[in-house]
């Protein structure tokens, strides 16, 4: 703040100078408050993970009651959190979910986003609300839903298809998996494709008259012109998804009740929480945590490479 | 609604349409559309249904159809007088989370986009680095360093260890600060520092006017994030009395492995927090498209 008043303090009238300090200091004042909370639900515990995760805390007596002691520990923690086979099983099960029903998901977003754009497309508000609907249902409210349409005895799709012939099972180790998959492309879903459509419909009018000179039609429009054209809200809902996919927790914990195979460190970030929660140690929860963390970060950015070169 | 999107969204550009050919594929089109639209609406028709029966027309009856008895009403009043009316407790407090955290947020997020965005000051890229970082860290994985943090200050399991981060959005941030970008002009300051307006009353007067669009936009993200939100409250929260409606049916739900007749209550539960968010998403669902897109994927 002091560099800039100095800096106008000697030709400026006394007006000007109090209008130059305004212009340093409203900024700050502006971002105050979110600063304020940003330091206090990010940047703090994103500190305190890191130095607990370097933490080791012996605890003497048998209860603890002769003291506890803190100590540098390296990288201890992060030994026994990647010595855990369940972890990593846990991340791997993640890049393969991640692999196919990110895939998945975009593919549908982006197709129905097409379709609803189309000059084809019947009562497309409508549809476009239907499609996004399942967004505003918690994850945990759309697995309970889903999760009563998986359980034999309940679910009406299991008997249908007992009547033709066919066995369904949804929890069973082989399936649970895709079970999940498909609970958060049916929440996910629409929501990717209302930022398809969005970008959609910024594509200048022009460009479309020109394809319809030239004598294109939908499919090679979709192919040549729009496709390259929402390009950045792909990407974008890509980043997006693969960091929701590593952090998934609602979905197979909630399940996990209904389907034996979902033990309590079948995703990363169920594994992080047992290792807090159940077995109290808070300093390999922390590495967990961190590791999470960058995985997404080196995949979020793998995927930005990647897909900046090809450009 | 409909009308309306019809005309804005159909033939870009005004192309012309081939009579049979057009026919053909309008029905194809449509066809494909209503397939899809029939697996999301699937869960939430099912719920409907199930929420009209009894526990042993649950079990015994089609699921995709009505059983014997209406018992939705029944039901209904079961959810609400349960345990001296435990339910509308949750769904007050989720509306307290996601009400409040919204509108603060929202408000922080503005502030701090404008001011990034309309001054030049130092540190300001550092600063917008850093809470672009923060776009990108999992919000899970600061809940539990969090929740050790506010165990050290006291809050954790009270209404502030679920509202405080909640009044935090980055995204939010990043949306005003692009959409302040683009449609706050400089000299639209200028002339209103000229009239002698402090820089704060011209941010609350001329800047939150501006903003409006994106901000509406920022408030629904907010607003269906916290209420969607279930980590963060089931690692903060001890006391049933402070949940959200998600972390208060999922405790219904686990239940009902001994106690059959929390299937009524989870599914007549369900139905009753579903319906005010599916409403408000189709009434709402014209504020989702400006604002928050346009300027995020640029």
């Amino acid at each position: 703040m002091s560099a800039t008043e100095q800096s106008s303090a000697p030709a400026a009238t006394s007006g000007r100078r109090r209008r130059s300090s305004q212009l340093t200091a409203a900024p700050w004042l502006l971002l105050a408050p979110f600063l304020l909370f940003f330091v206090l639900t990010f940047v703090l515990p994103i500190l305190v993970a890191v130095g607990q995760s370097f933490t080791r805390v012996t605890r003497s007596g048998v209860f603890g009651e002769q003291g506890v002691t803190s100590e540098f520990a390296w990288f201890a923690n992060y030994a026994q959190a990647l010595e855990n086979g369940n972890f990593i099983d846990s991340i791997f099960r993640m890049l393969l979910f991640g692999v196919v029903q990110v895939t998945v998901m975009i593919a549908l977003s982006t197709v129905l986003a097409l379709l609803l754009e189309s000059a084809s497309a019947r009562w497309p508000g409508f549809f476009r609300a239907v499609y996004f609907l399942p967004y505003g249902i918690p994850g945990v409210i759309a697995t309970i839903l889903w999760s009563f349409l998986y359980v034999p005895g309940l679910s009406p799709v299991i008997d249908a298809a007992e009547v033709v012939g066919i066995e369904l099972d949804f929890l069973g180790a082989g399936t649970v998996l895709w079970s999940i998959a498909n609970i958060v492309t049916w929440t996910y879903a629409g929501y990717n494709m209302m930022i398809i459509v969005a970008q959609l419909k910024a594509i200048p009018t022009e460009v479309y008259e020109a394809a319809e000179v030239d004598g294109a039609g939908p499919l090679r429009v979709a192919a040549s012109i729009q496709l390259p054209l929402i390009r950045p809200a792909l990407v974008l809902t890509t980043v997006f998804s693969i960091i929701g996919t590593l952090q998934l927790f609602a979905e197979p914990q909630v399940l996990s009740t209904v389907a034996p195979d979902v033990d309590s460190e079948y995703t990363p970030n169920l594994s992080a929480y047992t290792t807090a929660f159940a077995y109290n140690d808070y300093n390999v929860a922390a590495a967990q945590a961190v590791l999470i963390a960058l995985v997404a970060f080196a995949l979020s950015f793998l995927f930005l490479r990647l897909t900046n070169r090809r450009s | 609604m409909s009308a309306a999107t019809v005309t804005d969204s159909a033939a870009p550009g005004g192309r012309t349409r081939r009579p049979g050919q057009s026919a053909a594929r309008t029905i194809l089109v449509t066809a494909i559309l209503l397939l899809v639209a029939l697996y999301f609406l699937v869960p939430v028709y099912w719920v409907v249904v199930a929420a009209t029966k009894t526990t042993e027309d649950l079990f015994a009856t089609n699921g995709f159809w009505f059983g014997q008895t209406f018992a939705l009403f029944a039901n209904v009043r079961e959810v609400v007088a349960y345990d001296g009316g435990i339910f509308l407790r949750w769904f007050a407090n989720s509306v307290l989370y996601s009400g409040v955290g919204a509108l603060l947020a929202t408000y922080f997020a503005a502030a701090g986009g404008y001011a990034l965005s309309r001054y030049q000051f130092r540190g300001r890229n550092i600063v917008f680095g850093t809470i672009l970082g923060g776009v990108l860290v999992p919000g899970t994985a600061t809940a539990l360093p969090m929740f050790l943090l506010f165990s050290e200050l006291g809050l954790a399991n009270t209404y502030w260890s679920v509202l405080i981060p909640s009044v935090v959005s980055p995204f939010g941030l990043f949306l005003c600060r692009i959409y302040a970008d683009a449609s706050v002009s400089p000299s639209l300051l200028e002339a209103a520092r000229l009239d002698g307006a402090s820089e704060l009353r011209i941010f609350h007067t001329v800047g939150l006017r501006i903003l409006t669009p994106a901000l509406v936009t920022v408030f629904l993200f907010q607003l269906v994030g916290i209420w969607n939100n279930y980590f963060l409250p089931l690692v903060m929260l001890a006391d049933q009395d402070l949940y959200p409606i998600t972390l208060g049916l999922n405790n219904w739900r686990s239940q009902t492995d001994r106690l059959p007749e929390f299937y009524e209550l989870t599914t007549g539960g369900v139905l009753l927090s579903v319906i005010p968010l599916a409403i408000a998403m189709i009434v709402l669902q014209r504020f989702w498209r400006g604002g928050l897109t346009e300027g995020a994927v640029k």
